[in-house]
């Protein structure tokens, strides 16, 4: 086995915390259950990696398989990445095509191939029809860097690809073309709104009609199935100060006044879905907030026309 | 107009109905439930309304107390209840109203300054309590005092009218120089 492949495969072992350890080699299927069995988990880190690497060798472990080992650990920790989203249009004129997935791996892998020859594909399919592809850099002449790596995650049945920030910006155009060009199936998922259901006739709810109006423009506005999940939204604003009251200092102000607002939640859209329903503001929201997922954008710069 | 009156049909037998009115959905519905677990000699009613005024088809009670609740981690909530006010008949505010504002004890999350409430209040001449309704003790305590002002307001306690009870919790207050 390679001195560098050995390198590698210790410094990942070395990112993983002890807790996830045993569910990430066992993820990665490589060693087996009786090779597993031999690694002591109270021991220090760096020992672990070293035993590691040693079964690694016995296996003679290849840079496929170093770089799987990778994918996974990033799949564990996928959280902790900032993931951007392209998304696919489709062609005029073009047919909905039945999609291969290995076909697609073999023409994604040999395209890069063929276009850069130093470069590391790797893919490992995951839940939901996503495939994690995984490649590493190199240029004409040197080897590709397996220490930044970039990440790709399609979602075959969707025009959606997300990766993960490279350092390369150049390469972005290379695998955008080659992904294929797809019909946008998203399933519509069937969630049953969770209200609370009184039981006691004693409790009289006299707005129901409101409360339904508000359910259905809540529905209307953001779909029964789960809003993907966003952290921040950000609005930049530059606009002139208006003001009903006549005159004051800031209304003869001829720059336009800079704020910053943002909102940021551990599930941003969710919390904006539910703020009707639960009686903090009216429904239809502010067309600022719910065009997020319509227009794909979550940093707003808002100026006067 | 419809203007909500507190006289304008014939009480039920031992019956009181109370009109909770506030935008927060969730927190009505908890002490409405706090309310009718309470044990409480007359059959109690809870309506729950978001806004008023309230829809005018359909056949409801006569209303024996008027609740407003403010939530004041919302200014939403606020606005709602003094937009709700215009359509209140005055002979409500002598003693069959009152303003109760949740939330007080968590002051980074409050938006809604208490004192507002208590000017709110004072403008009405109606009494104002404060509580947490998401806590469970303070949310069963308020429900029993509600309660109780519920029966009184409804008649059912012999000896005590709304109105006496308002003069009663009125004197606890500090005269200020709008009252003179």
């Amino acid at each position: 086995m390679d001195e560098t492949i050995a390198e590698f495969i210790r410094r990942t072992i070395l990112k993983i915390p002890m807790s996830e350890m045993m569910t990430v080699l066992e993820a990665w299927n490589f060693l087996s259950e009786s090779q597993l069995q031999t690694l002591n988990l109270r021991q220090r880190k760096d020992s672990l990696a070293q035993s590691v690497v040693l079964l690694c060798e016995e296996k003679c472990a290849s840079l496929s398989d170093a770089a799987l080992l990778d994918i996974v650990c990033t799949q564990v920790h996928r959280h902790q990445k900032i993931w951007d989203v392209y998304q696919m249009s489709k062609g005029p004129g073009e047919d909905l095509d039945l999609f291969d997935i290995e076909q697609f791996k073999s023409s994604f892998k040999k395209i890069l191939q063929r276009a850069l020859r130093n470069v590391t594909v790797s893919f490992r399919d995951a839940e939901e029809n996503a495939v994690w592809i995984r490649i590493a850099w190199g240029t004409q002449y040197t080897k590709p860097n397996q220490y930044k790596p970039t990440y790709v995650v399609y979602y075959s049945h969707t025009p959606y690809a997300f990766t993960s920030s490279s350092r390369l910006k150049s390469n972005i155009p290379l695998l955008g073309q080659n992904f294929e060009i797809h019909n946008p199936t998203a399933p519509l998922q069937e969630r049953s709104v969770g209200l609370d259901i009184n039981t006691d006739s004693r409790i009289i709810h006299e707005n129901a009609v409101e409360k339904d109006k508000v359910q259905r423009i809540t529905q209307e506005t953001f779909g029964d199935y789960p809003q993907p999940r966003l952290e921040f939204a950000q609005y930049k604003l530059e606009t002139k100060f208006k003001s009903d009251l006549n005159g004051g200092i800031l209304a003869d102000r001829e720059e336009p006044l800079r704020c910053l607002i943002k909102f940021s939640s551990p599930h941003l859209l969710e919390a904006l879905k539910s703020l009707a329903p639960a009686g903090i503001a009216d429904a239809p929201l502010s067309p600022l907030l719910t065009c997020i997922p319509s227009r794909g954008m979550n940093y707003f710069k808002i100026r006067d026309k | 107009m419809s203007v909500l009156r507190p006289l304008d049909k014939l009480p039920g037998l031992n019956t009181a109905t109370v009109l909770l009115v506030g935008a927060d959905d969730a927190l009505l519905q908890r002490l409405a439930d706090s309310m009718l677990k309470t044990d409480c000699a007359s059959e109690l009613r809870v309506h729950l309304a978001r806004s008023l005024p309230l829809p005018s088809n359909v056949n409801r009670p006569r209303v024996d107390l008027l609740v407003f609740v403010i939530n004041l981690h919302s200014k939403y909530s606020l606005q709602s209840v003094e937009k709700s006010l215009h359509h209140v008949d005055a002979s409500f505010f002598l003693g069959k109203a009152c303003f109760l504002a949740t939330g007080a004890g968590r002051e980074n999350l409050c938006s809604v300054h208490r004192n507002t409430i208590v000017r709110l209040a004072r403008t009405y001449r109606s009494p104002v309590l404060f509580c947490d309704l998401e806590v469970e003790g303070s949310r069963a305590a308020m429900a029993q005092r509600l309660a109780r002002m519920l029966q009184i307001s409804a008649g059912h306690v012999p000896g005590v009218s709304a109105m006496s009870l308002l003069s009663l919790l009125r004197s606890s207050e500090s005269p200020s120089l709008e009252d003179l």
